[in-house]
């Protein structure tokens, strides 16, 4: 374990032979190895589930798992791997249609991609980079459950992960890491503590409860009426919701990834058209309006999509800071935008929300992830919006930057901004949310106050056991 | 293992600025080496080869000035192209775009005004080549921006129209009285043919619209809202409909640009070079597809073409001097050339990345 940067997910692309090392050995079962890539790491029974996908997008579950599979034929390749992927998935409870691409699924249905293709190659170690940032509880209890067999059979795990719980859940023995160094090395779990192991990876005492001031809601700021909407697929998925956020509170929103929500937040935002109800923001109408209008209105989205909707890769730090705001004064003048004031104003921002990088002009995309969510948080935060709507915000984050994340969001709403949380990680919508609503299956279940529900209740809920 | 030393290859977080100009200049020598071998294997000397043909090129007027008229039509084009290859529109259409700036020059020049004075009729035909190569990307681009229509079919095909428009025009009603029989037109009158440097080919006027053109873009690129919406659309499309830019706007303006910037160079052209309208072919030398290894060679930064078009106006003066100096088949002028592309192509890895020599930390468990 260790904090997002130190150097977790390097380590283990170079044990999957992704990056060379410049110094060191490897060995595997006693005999030293040189990995060239991940053919050398297959053959060596070395498999990865990546944290960041590698899927591709336009072909199907069962093209991508054929993918570098040594039984593809040239022919048909799909024809055997479609019936393994059925077994497979009967076997670790990972419930994926072998015909769907790649593109229509959810984050979290990509992911069960990778761990399914991982599995599939029956490797000797497994390394799981993340693995549960966007499982549920449900399904990261069954994830444990077969990696737990896996060990049983005698298979080494790696999981990489910046969550404590998990560590204590899984794992037999812990290793951290901090800036790139071996700060723990191999610690039973049983002889150690959460405190301590948070201690060693952040270096510094963490405060665990951010403080929260009591609930001062104001007017209705958004609106949601009998929405519908569907998927990439033509699927309903969004089948009548109805809710309010008031300014001044966290209203949250719970529940399994692909029951909807991916869906609900583009139809609100006007990246996706509905099929019918209404999105109602202060008192505008904007049902089916452009994005561009619903943002107009003072509304800042933290997407769940932080490549496709985040960011402009191969711009730089401060083109991308300026993204929301570059059509207004002082950004520009007529046509011609004031570069010297967007500087200054960057460069305020990158301090202001402690963004790492090597400059301002700096190409967002060679950022951290961390860091990419803290430019984008600056972007859509810096003009004090009056609804935010956040998705899986401190998905994929480190500790720092989660804490950072979450007192932002408190502090928007401490300022009488609505948000409207969307997330997977029940303690953050309890820490966070003032009212939680738990949606499956394209409706809102149930509407709770944060400080009446239980996490075993919301999980009744999502997974529908009641 | 024994070294003390290993090599390490970095990814570059920066660029520095040195580097931009060092890296293809080491390559440009790379490939002179590589085509020397090239030119040895034929029993020349290669350093008799490049030493007579730098100096005649960069020695003489002749040479200087024939490397600057081919440099003029392929910086014009190419400050087009890096507009639209910023917003990933790919317009491959810059040769039938700067024919018709050629047509619509001729046009004007021959039989709406050629009474008129130079210093109206001039300004005239560079306007009317703009708007005529702009017209020209128009199509396309509202193609692609309405329908979703790749561009890159349509402006490759339009240029095949371009050519036959061409050909139709001087073969049928726009064919010459005093030709001989050839295919051209007459040729325009004095007023309106272009002024050039004295005892040079090179035509003032465009070459300065050339220089002029690339600041512009530039200045359009770095320092307005359409340069900066051109970047994020070319860089992330969903996001910058997402932010409420206007796709269709986009994607116009930076072909409109784009065309009309060719449009200007077929003008330099037909009324700096040829003074006549006549085969395609010999309009436009592919100007407008060397045209995009300019801008591509370029970084697509429009002030670095006036370099890349340069160095490739200088490729295709050496070709010419090489072949008829030491008599060196047209195959290996175009093997002496692909050689030079190739290896400062190649050599771009080198600004991506950083490749260090460091000194391995002894470690105790090594022999």
């Amino acid at each position: 374990m260790g904090e997002n940067g130190a150097g977790k997910t390097t380590l283990m692309n170079i044990l999957y032979g992704l990056y060379k090392p410049d110094e060191g050995r490897i060995f595997v079962r006693g005999h030293e190895v040189r990995i060239r890539g991940p053919r050398d790491a297959m053959k060596l029974g070395i498999g990865m589930v990546h944290q960041h996908f590698k899927l591709v997008p336009t072909l199907t579950v069962a093209e991508n798992v054929a993918l570098g599979l040594e039984e593809t034929g040239f022919f048909l390749p799909t024809k055997k791997i479609e019936k393994a992927i059925e077994e497979a998935a009967r076997r670790y409870g990972l419930d994926i249609d072998p015909d769907a691409k790649i593109w229509q699924l959810s984050v979290g249905e990509r992911q069960r991609v990778e761990i399914l293709k991982a599995l599939m190659r029956d490797a000797r170690v497994l390394i799981l980079d993340e693995p549960t940032t966007v499982l549920t509880p449900g399904e990261k209890e069954e994830l444990f459950r077969i990696l737990r067999k896996l060990a049983d059979e005698g298979r080494g795990i790696v999981f990489i992960t910046h969550k404590l719980d998990e560590v204590f859940r899984i794992a037999d023995r812990v290793t951290v890491l901090r800036k790139g160094r071996v700060v723990a090395s191999g610690v039973p779990t049983s002889e150690t503590t959460p405190r301590e192991l948070a201690k060693l990876m952040v270096g510094r005492e963490v405060g665990y409860k951010l403080a929260k001031r009591p609930k001062e809601p104001g007017e209705v700021v958004l609106k949601v009426e009998d929405l519908f909407a569907m998927d990439d697929r033509g699927t309903m998925v969004v089948k009548g919701v109805s809710f309010e956020v008031r300014r001044g509170e966290v209203f949250g929103i719970a529940g399994v990834a692909g029951n909807g929500q991916k869906e609900l937040v583009e139809a609100i935002v006007g990246l996706r058209k509905p099929e019918k109800g209404r999105v109602v923001i202060d008192s505008h109408d904007v049902t089916g309006r452009s994005p561009a209008e619903v943002l107009g209105l003072g509304v800042a989205f933290i997407p769940e999509d932080r490549a496709r909707y985040g960011i402009v890769p191969d711009l730089s730090v401060a083109e991308n800071l300026v993204l929301k705001a570059y059509r207004y004064p002082p950004f520009s003048k007529g046509m011609f935008l004031d570069v010297d004031y967007i500087r200054k104003w960057s460069e305020e921002l990158v301090a202001e929300y402690r963004i790492t990088t090597p400059s301002i002009d700096t190409p967002a995309g060679s950022l951290s992830g961390g860091n990419i969510q803290r430019l984008i948080l600056a972007r859509e935060l810096s003009t004090t919006p009056r609804l935010i709507i956040a998705s899986h915000p401190t998905y994929g984050l480190d500790v720092a930057a989660t804490e950072q994340v979450r007192a932002l969001l408190l502090k928007h709403r401490d300022e009488g901004a609505g948000v409207l949380l969307i997330s997977e990680d029940l303690d953050e919508l309890l820490e966070l949310s003032d009212r939680i609503a738990v949606m499956r299956d394209g409706r809102i279940v149930g509407i709770m106050d944060a400080s009446e529900a239980d996490v075993e209740e919301i999980g009744v809920l999502m997974s529908g056991a009641s | 293992m024994f070294l003390p030393i290993t090599v390490r290859v970095e990814k570059r977080l920066e660029i520095p600025p040195w580097l931009r100009l060092a890296v293809p200049v080491c390559s440009f020598l790379v490939a002179l080496a590589l085509a020397s071998a090239v030119f040895a294997f034929q029993g020349l000397n290669p350093l008799a080869i490049y030493g007579t043909t730098f100096s005649r090129i960069i020695g003489t007027r002749i040479g200087l000035s024939f490397l600057v008229v081919k440099a003029i039509p392929l910086l014009l084009c190419a400050v087009g192209l890096v507009m639209a290859f910023r917003a990933q529109v790919w317009n491959i259409g810059a040769e039938g775009q700067l024919l018709l700036g050629a047509v619509a020059a001729a046009g004007l020049a021959l039989f709406v005004m050629p009474e008129a004075p130079s210093a109206v009729l001039i300004p005239a035909m560079f306007l009317a080549g703009f708007l005529a190569g702009a017209a020209w990307a128009l199509v396309p681009a509202v193609l692609k921006a309405k329908l979703n229509v790749n561009e890159v079919i349509t402006t490759l095909m339009m240029n095949y129209i371009a050519a036959k428009l061409v050909e139709y025009l001087i073969y049928g009603p726009w064919r010459g009285k005093a030709t001989w029989g050839f295919p051209f037109t007459d040729l325009i009158p004095g007023n309106a043919v272009l002024p050039t440097v004295p005892g040079t080919g090179i035509h003032y006027p465009t070459l300065m619209l050339a220089l002029l053109s690339s600041g512009a873009v530039f200045v359009l690129m770095e320092k307005t809202k359409l340069g900066y919406e051109v970047k994020v659309f070319g860089g992330n499309p969903e996001l910058a409909k997402a932010v409420g830019m206007r796709p269709a706007k986009i994607i116009i303006a930076c072909m409109l640009v784009s065309g009309g910037l060719a449009g200007l160079a077929g003008v330099g052209e037909l009324a700096g070079v040829h003074k006549r309208l006549m085969y395609p072919e010999s309009i436009s030398a592919g100007y407008g597809y060397t045209a995009i290894i300019v801008a591509w060679l370029a970084r697509l930064n429009p002030l670095a073409c006036v370099l890349t078009a340069l160095l490739m106006g200088g490729l295709l003066a050496a070709g010419e001097t090489m072949r008829t100096s030491f008599s060196i088949p047209y195959a290996s002028v175009n093997v002496f050339n692909g050689l030079i592309l190739l290896c400062v192509v190649a050599g771009e890895v080198m600004l991506r990345y950083k490749v260090k020599l460091v000194v391995r930390r002894s470690v105790g468990h090594e022999a």
